[in-house]
């Protein structure tokens, strides 16, 4: 029995499920939810190869480069937000994040 | 089961069990950790895959910088541990069932509707290559195929990419830069809007008239000797 598009559509799938189950537990650690998303563009990035292989077609390899870049910009940003938070708050508690509006 | 099935489950086992750690574990550093774990993992399936490029990317782009930068701002902050985890088992039964359903919902889908894909006999720049007619049917570098993509066919998502990156720098800069009380800093705007009255005074005074020069009494001496 050889692997199918089946089996890797699979795991990101599960990957997908388990990165919302730790948006759902982990919803006032903001660094944890910055994971959370990471993983998540990482079981999307997983499908994208996958069928990228199986169906011989090269663009979708050149999405997942696209949603690298985009993701580590996010990520970037978000973290950015996060120490400037903890430095006008002491905390990073995601409830208190709407003293930044203004 | 050949050898690629059984790398298969060991890389998907051991990135599953890096993902669950990682929305578990209590120490937001032992969750970074754990993440590079899942992005090494990833990597292997990927090279599975034949995705080379990608791997060597996802190793060196989100290990080497974005992982390390979580790690750089985990460690930076002091992080009071025990109000962040307050609702973690609060929410824990809904939030399981929610994944559970999802995970078995999308599995059970995906593995009725693309089990049959089996796997092509090359690799996917092969299969495109024969497909489009180009008579290069032979091995193929996927990162060779990918950077002819990325020049031609994508080259203005591109250069829209190295925007994103750029405004990133700029917006993280903007965000975290604080501006010490203690340097001497320059404000453009007071620079611009300056006026050329306010540095430069010109005043009218009545003009006064100099002495008449008085001869230096040394050389006055010394012409007095030489005579």
């Amino acid at each position: 029995m050889s692997v199918t598009l089946g089996h890797f559509l699979s795991l990101g799938a599960i990957l997908f499920a388990l990165s919302v189950v730790g948006i759902f537990l982990n919803r006032r650690n903001l660094i944890v939810l910055l994971m959370a998303i990471e993983l998540m563009l990482l079981a999307v990035n997983m499908n994208f190869v996958a069928f990228s292989y199986y169906l011989g077609d090269m663009h979708g390899q050149v999405f997942v480069f696209f949603i690298l870049t985009v993701a580590a910009a996010e990520s970037a940003i978000g973290l950015a937000i996060l120490v400037l938070l903890f430095r006008n708050k002491s905390n990073i508690n995601v409830e208190e994040l709407n003293v930044l509006k203004g | 089961m050949d050898i690629k099935t059984g790398f298969f489950y060991l890389f998907s086992a051991v990135l599953l069990f890096a993902a669950f750690r990682v929305i578990t574990a209590r120490n937001p550093v032992y969750a970074a950790l754990y993440l590079v774990l899942a992005f090494f993992q990833a990597a292997a399936v990927w090279m599975l895959l034949k995705a080379e490029f990608l791997a060597i990317s996802l190793v060196l782009v989100y290990v080497g910088a974005v992982m390390v930068l979580f790690l750089f701002v985990v460690m930076m902050l002091d992080i009071n541990l025990d109000s962040l985890s307050a609702g973690f088992w609060k929410h824990f039964p809904i939030a399981g069932t929610v994944g559970v359903i999802i995970a078995l919902e999308m599995a059970w889908v995906l593995m009725g509707g693309f089990r049959t894909v089996e796997e092509p006999r090359a690799g996917p720049a092969a299969v495109q290559a024969a497909t489009t007619g180009v008579a290069q049917v032979a091995q193929v570098s996927n990162t060779k195929e990918l950077g002819k993509l990325l020049y031609t066919e994508y080259l203005y998502p591109l250069e829209i990419a190295a925007v994103i990156l750029l405004v990133a720098i700029v917006a993280a800069i903007a965000l975290t830069l604080r501006q010490r009380k203690d340097s001497k800093h320059m404000d453009p705007g007071q620079q611009v809007k300056v006026r050329a009255r306010d540095r430069l005074q010109v005043i009218k005074m009545p003009p006064v008239v100099a002495p008449a020069p008085q001869p230096e009494p040394v050389a006055a001496a010394a012409e007095g000797s030489k005579a």
